[in-house]
């Protein structure tokens, strides 16, 4: 079945603060979408991600291995999280994107995987 | 001869294309079996004379070719895979629609066509996207002639139908009728590329730039397939509609300078008659389901327009009550804009005027043109030239710029 990536974006300087009323609600929206996820077996893979700030970026050229500090990519929005699902078709993948997005309150991408 | 292969081109082309894609599962290898049955065609039909089913005759040729070519390339495996569906599929490939039940053949094409045309319309797809796919693929047009009627490079219009294709095929897309719960999403694109289209088309009506034109004849013959297989549907009516009864205004809207006429000061007796009586039993006929939609409300709108024999006697009133109730359900801007030039004619400028200050579209010409002709004939003539001014500043056609230029020079003369 294809499988696609459903990522999460949100603005580069956004900090987790589960004790708001409203991370709270994006919670419990995230794992009831989650338990459907599983329930109807489209779930594969899922993770949320520590900020940007806490990424690495590593190069190796020639055998050379060179470290540099922050996301490789210099944008305002970064990946927050992000799910791997199967779905049927395009029309099934663009509709749980469509449930993640309304469970975290984010804009979701939808891309599939190549295969 | 060759004008009816011609015809038949343009009438069986996307029908055929549309089936293709069922049967073979690809987009690509529909278009090149289809292009190759009417190069047999243009050998075949001027000796042995067109056959009674066109496009039966197309479909079958293009599937039969496909399937000897997806025979000599079957060791890459993709196109084998191709070649398994084919043959797995409801359609068998010895089933001849010439000679076997042809109303269930016509059944399964109208179905194929309103695939075509929700996968073209994909709601994923950028509109120009949808707006050219469309047009590659159901309306049979070549890349080139795209490109020409929408001003762009033919390199750039190629990209974007390739990356359009790509991108349905690397997320797997389904060719496939959308469920009743989607529809009136996935409908709607459709509705707004075909009126895309049209509206490409009208625009450009200068005379200087025919290609553009047939724009407009391609989005009413679309149109009018897609109301045809969607007969319940309202809004498709409404859309053929709206298309007719603009398209019955065009040999008016040009004088002959080629310069534009506005709609108050169009010569009414040079319009289609035709297309409005046409335009008028659709109205009729979906305004009578209740079911009211945007494209069915302006459709009334140019209605009411067709059906007054001079400017004066126009049921500005009516127009009015039916901006009100577009505006109900689509409360954008430009339908204010459009509710407060007909406000200004019911009721005088300077209500017009009122109505329109509560509109915010200051990067938009039009919204400029109609303050200034409401300013022009409230006697605020300062204002009005200053209006004329910024909306020419805002325009990139032609025709429209020579109008405004007119307008503004006529109140600066009368002013004198």
């Amino acid at each position: 079945m294809p499988q696609y990536l459903l990522s999460v974006w949100h603005d580069e300087d956004y900090e987790p603060d589960f004790s708001t009323p409203d991370a709270q609600r994006q919670v419990a929206q995230v794992g009831a979408f989650n338990d459907q996820l599983h329930s109807s077996g489209a779930w594969l893979f899922a993770g949320g991600l520590q900020p940007a700030s806490s990424a690495t970026v590593v190069r190796s050229t020639g055998g050379e291995v060179s470290m540099t500090d922050g996301p490789y990519a210099e944008t305002k929005e970064q990946m927050g999280g992000f799910w791997v699902i199967q779905a049927p078709d395009m029309d099934a993948a663009l509709q749980l994107g469509s449930r993640a997005a309304a469970a975290c309150e984010r804009p979701v991408e939808v891309r599939p995987l190549q295969g | 001869m060759t004008d009816s292969l011609e015809a038949v081109f343009r009438r069986e082309a996307g029908r055929c294309t549309a089936t293709l894609i069922r049967l073979l599962g690809d987009i690509d290898l529909a278009e090149e079996a289809v292009a190759e049955a009417f190069t047999i065609a243009t050998e075949q039909w001027p000796v042995r004379g067109i056959p009674p089913n066109p496009g039966a005759w197309i479909t079958t040729t293009a599937r039969n070719r496909a399937i000897d070519r997806l025979r000599r390339e079957a060791t890459r495996t993709d196109r084998h895979h191709a070649a398994h569906r084919l043959h797995s599929d409801d359609m068998e490939p010895d089933h001849n629609p010439e000679v076997a039940d042809l109303d269930a053949f016509v059944d399964v094409v109208a179905d194929d066509q309103l695939r075509l045309m929700f996968l073209c319309c994909h709601p994923a797809l950028a509109a120009d996207s949808q707006v050219a796919l469309t047009l590659r693929l159901l309306g049979g047009l070549e890349t080139a002639e795209i490109a020409r009627a929408f001003l762009v490079p033919e390199t750039t219009m190629a990209q974007r139908i390739v990356r359009a294709k790509r991108k349905l095929h690397d997320n797997h897309a389904t060719y496939r009728i959308p469920r009743a719960a989607e529809l009136p999403d996935r409908l709607a694109a459709v509705l707004g590329a075909i009126y895309l289209i049209y509206t490409e088309g009208h625009t450009a009506t200068t005379g200087r730039s025919l290609t553009r034109t047939d724009l407009s004849t391609e989005a009413i013959r679309i149109g009018r397939v897609l109301a045809t297989l969607m007969p319940d549907e309202p809004e498709a009516m409404g859309l053929l509609a709206l298309m007719l009864l603009t398209e019955a205004r065009r040999p008016a809207r040009v004088d002959s300078l080629g310069l534009m006429v506005r709609l108050t000061d169009q010569d009414r007796s040079l319009w289609t008659r035709a297309l409005i009586q046409e335009g008028h039993d659709l109205v009729r006929a979906c305004l009578r389901r209740n079911q009211p939609g945007p494209f069915q409300l302006q459709a009334a709108i140019a209605a009411v327009h067709a059906d007054s024999p001079s400017a004066e006697a126009t049921d500005w009133s009516q127009i009015v009550a039916l901006y009100d109730q577009l505006y109900a359900i689509r409360p954008n801007p430009v339908v204010a804009l459009n509710r407060a030039v007909a406000v200004g004619f019911l009721e005088g400028p300077a209500v017009g005027l009122d109505a329109l200050a509560r509109v915010d579209l200051d990067g938009y010409q039009p919204y400029h043109a109609a303050q200034a002709d409401l300013l022009a004939r409230a006697g605020r003539t300062d204002e009005a030239l200053a209006a004329y001014t910024r909306a020419i500043e805002l325009t990139s056609n032609p025709a429209e710029r020579e109008f405004l230029e007119r307008q503004r020079e006529n109140i600066a003369d009368s002013e004198l």
